[in-house]
């Protein structure tokens, strides 16, 4: 059974929380939501689904949310696919949004086919981009031309390609949004959510997984997804030790340390510090590209920065071809002097 | 006992990617591959088989005839039996309307386990194989980076950003794997030859074959999401570049732009 076109209304998103938490994400989702909702002269409708997290309405009201749908249940406690497609499935047909959006996290890209597949409707995965537009964007003579559809643009092959794809005779129109890419607002700090509660019922079956253990992986790395400021290195800072005036360079300047696939690929640093379609996806007010080729599936990760400046030997590197400013030269000898020079900087600031 | 494995082929993007005019992807104009997730999902079966005596691996693809390729590469590697789904009518299908045509595949098939990638390095989209696993009413568990089977039951490490759950869950169900799953399972000579020989067991199913699955839900006729655009990336314009001719040169020129933009 899928959902009337002309039933649904409304902007909703998945308040992804996770140890009572609210992802950062959720947060991004409502920034683009308030923008659509806008858009179409609708509301923002916030999903939260767990175990005791009414506690939560209240800051999703302050990032955006018109409305707080609550499902909450004992069973909800730690993610697992079927009782959470249960009650995200059971929201939708119970309140037809015309527009539902979800992390494109390894929970939402767990959680979103599935309940798409449930309620029959298109879902575009792991969107960089979302508007309101008409589809067919120019229509063949005699095709219905629809309109205020939600557009989503999203890479693909690898960030060689990008398409914009629309979901014109179902609903919800349903996307995964990238994490790190949408912007969220400055919160309300006064907001009060209005707060609807849905009461479910999660009886286990044979598709509730049993949870034998959680384990966390403590990560001592900075989140890069969340620096101001990005001293990224590649390949050419040549070793893990030469990373040192990188690190030098970060601590100088007030920012974080990041890499590129080739550095992670060399086991040169964590996965968790990697740039690029296959890693984060980053938007810092400052890029440094430091020993950086820049392969497409790099520069699909960073480009959205404000300013990106390049230091790479090779006047042929592609990174040049995204960078603000780009510097051809000698990391080993530009980046320790930059940080002498940054560093007396901020001294004579002080 | 049955192990079905999901696996496509996919463009190399080394190759180069080709669209049609409608938008969609010529994939007859690019290299083709065994998808690395779905490899290593195969690798994983391959080991529970060799583990477990009687096991009976069997690879399922839906693509154009020339997909043929990787299910001889499936069974060189020590898959017993490879179908193959294709069908003009199945074209220019979006998630919603592969996962009804596989779906549609496999419930003609015996299994305790279904195995399929966790995303294809063509689309990177990660939906195919949780869509299966609602079609077929499956449980269903993504981001496995280790498989073991108890009795029944399959244990499985689900990997998240920053944590792991250990999941038990009753067969049947669907897991989706990570590459981190693979095993190194190579194709052996013997293996390359009985793959090729006519005893091979590779089985084409077309429309016809497929199990509970009704027109409106296959092909680019079935699919609820439609492309409005496609195309090469473009890439934001070249700024400024600069050869300097000293180290010291190079950083008051950084410095300046730091201080002009009040970073610094």
């Amino acid at each position: 059974m899928s959902l009337k076109v002309e039933e649904c209304k409304g902007v909703f998103i998945f308040a992804q929380q996770v140890d009572n938490k609210v992802n950062n994400i959720a947060y991004e989702l409502l920034g683009k939501a308030k923008d659509l909702a806008s858009d179409l002269g609708q509301e923002v409708t916030a999903v939260l689904i767990g175990s005791d997290v009414k506690n939560l309405a209240d800051s999703l009201a302050q990032y955006g949310a018109d409305r707080v749908i609550l499902v909450d249940d004992p069973e909800l406690k730690e993610y697992r696919t079927e009782p959470y497609a249960h009650a995200l499935a059971s929201v939708i047909e119970q309140y037809k949004p015309e527009i539902m959006l979800i992390g494109a996290t390894a929970i939402g890209r767990d959680l979103g086919p599935r309940v798409a597949a449930r309620i029959h409707t298109g879902l575009t995965a792991d969107c960089t981009q979302l508007d309101i537009g008409d589809f067919p964007l120019t229509p063949a003579p005699g095709q219905e031309q629809k309109k205020n559809q939600l557009l989503m643009t999203r890479p693909a092959f690898g960030g060689n390609t990008i398409a914009t794809i629309a979901c014109p005779n179902f609903r919800p129109q349903m996307a995964t949004v990238r994490p790190g890419v949408m912007q969220k607002r400055e919160p309300d700090k006064s907001a009060k959510a209005n707060i609807e509660e849905c009461k479910l019922d999660f009886t286990p079956n044979n598709k509730y997984a049993e949870i034998l253990e959680v384990v966390k992986q403590v990560s001592n790395v900075a989140d890069i997804a969340a620096a101001k400021i990005l001293v990224s290195g590649g390949r050419g800072v040549g070793s893990p030790e030469n990373f040192k005036i990188l690190e030098d360079l970060a601590e100088a300047i007030g920012g974080t340390v990041s890499c590129s696939r080739a550095v992670v690929d060399s086991g040169w640093k964590p996965k968790e510090m990697q740039v690029g379609q296959t890693g984060k996806t980053v938007r810092p007010h400052v890029y440094f590209a430091i020993g950086i080729s820049g392969a497409i599936q790099h520069v699909a990760g960073m480009e959205e920065s404000d300013i990106i400046i390049a230091i790479n030997k090779d006047e042929s590197a592609p990174i040049f071809d995204v960078a603000d400013y780009g510097v051809v030269g000698d990391l080993n000898q530009i980046v320790p002097e930059l940080t002498k020079q940054i560093k007396e900087a901020m001294a004579a600031k002080a | 006992m049955k192990i079905v494995v999901c696996v496509k082929q996919v463009p190399d993007t080394k190759g180069g990617v080709k669209f049609k005019p409608d938008g969609t992807l010529d994939r007859g104009a690019m290299l083709a591959i065994m998808n690395p997730d779905d490899k290593a999902g195969l690798e994983a079966a391959l080991k529970i088989k060799n583990e477990n005596p009687g096991t009976e691996v069997t690879v399922v693809t839906m693509g154009l005839p020339k997909a043929d390729d990787v299910l001889r590469e499936a069974l060189a590697m020590g898959a017993d039996k490879a179908i193959l789904v294709t069908d003009r009518v199945l074209g220019g299908a979006d998630t919603w309307a592969t996962s009804q045509t596989l779906a549609g595949a496999i419930r003609n098939l015996d299994y305790d386990l279904v195995i399929t990638g966790r995303q294809a390095i063509d689309g990177d989209t990660a939906q195919v194989g949780p869509q299966i696993s609602e079609r077929l009413d499956l449980p269903l568990i993504s981001y496995a980076e280790d498989i073991k089977i108890d009795g029944d039951y399959v244990i499985v490490k689900r990997q998240f950003e920053d944590r792991y759950h250990m999941l038990k869950v009753k067969m049947p169900c669907l897991i989706t794997a990570l590459a981190e799953l693979g095993e190194g399972m190579y194709m052996t000579p013997g293996g390359i030859f009985d793959a090729y020989s006519d005893s091979a067991d590779v089985t084409v199913w077309g429309r016809a074959d497929l199990k509970d699955v009704s027109d409106d839900n296959l092909g680019l006729k079935g699919s609820p999401t439609q492309i409005a655009k496609a195309s090469d990336r473009v890439a934001k314009g070249a700024g400024e570049k600069v050869t300097p001719d000293s180290p010291k040169e190079a950083v008051d020129y950084i410095v300046g732009k730091l201080a002009e933009k009040h970073v610094i």
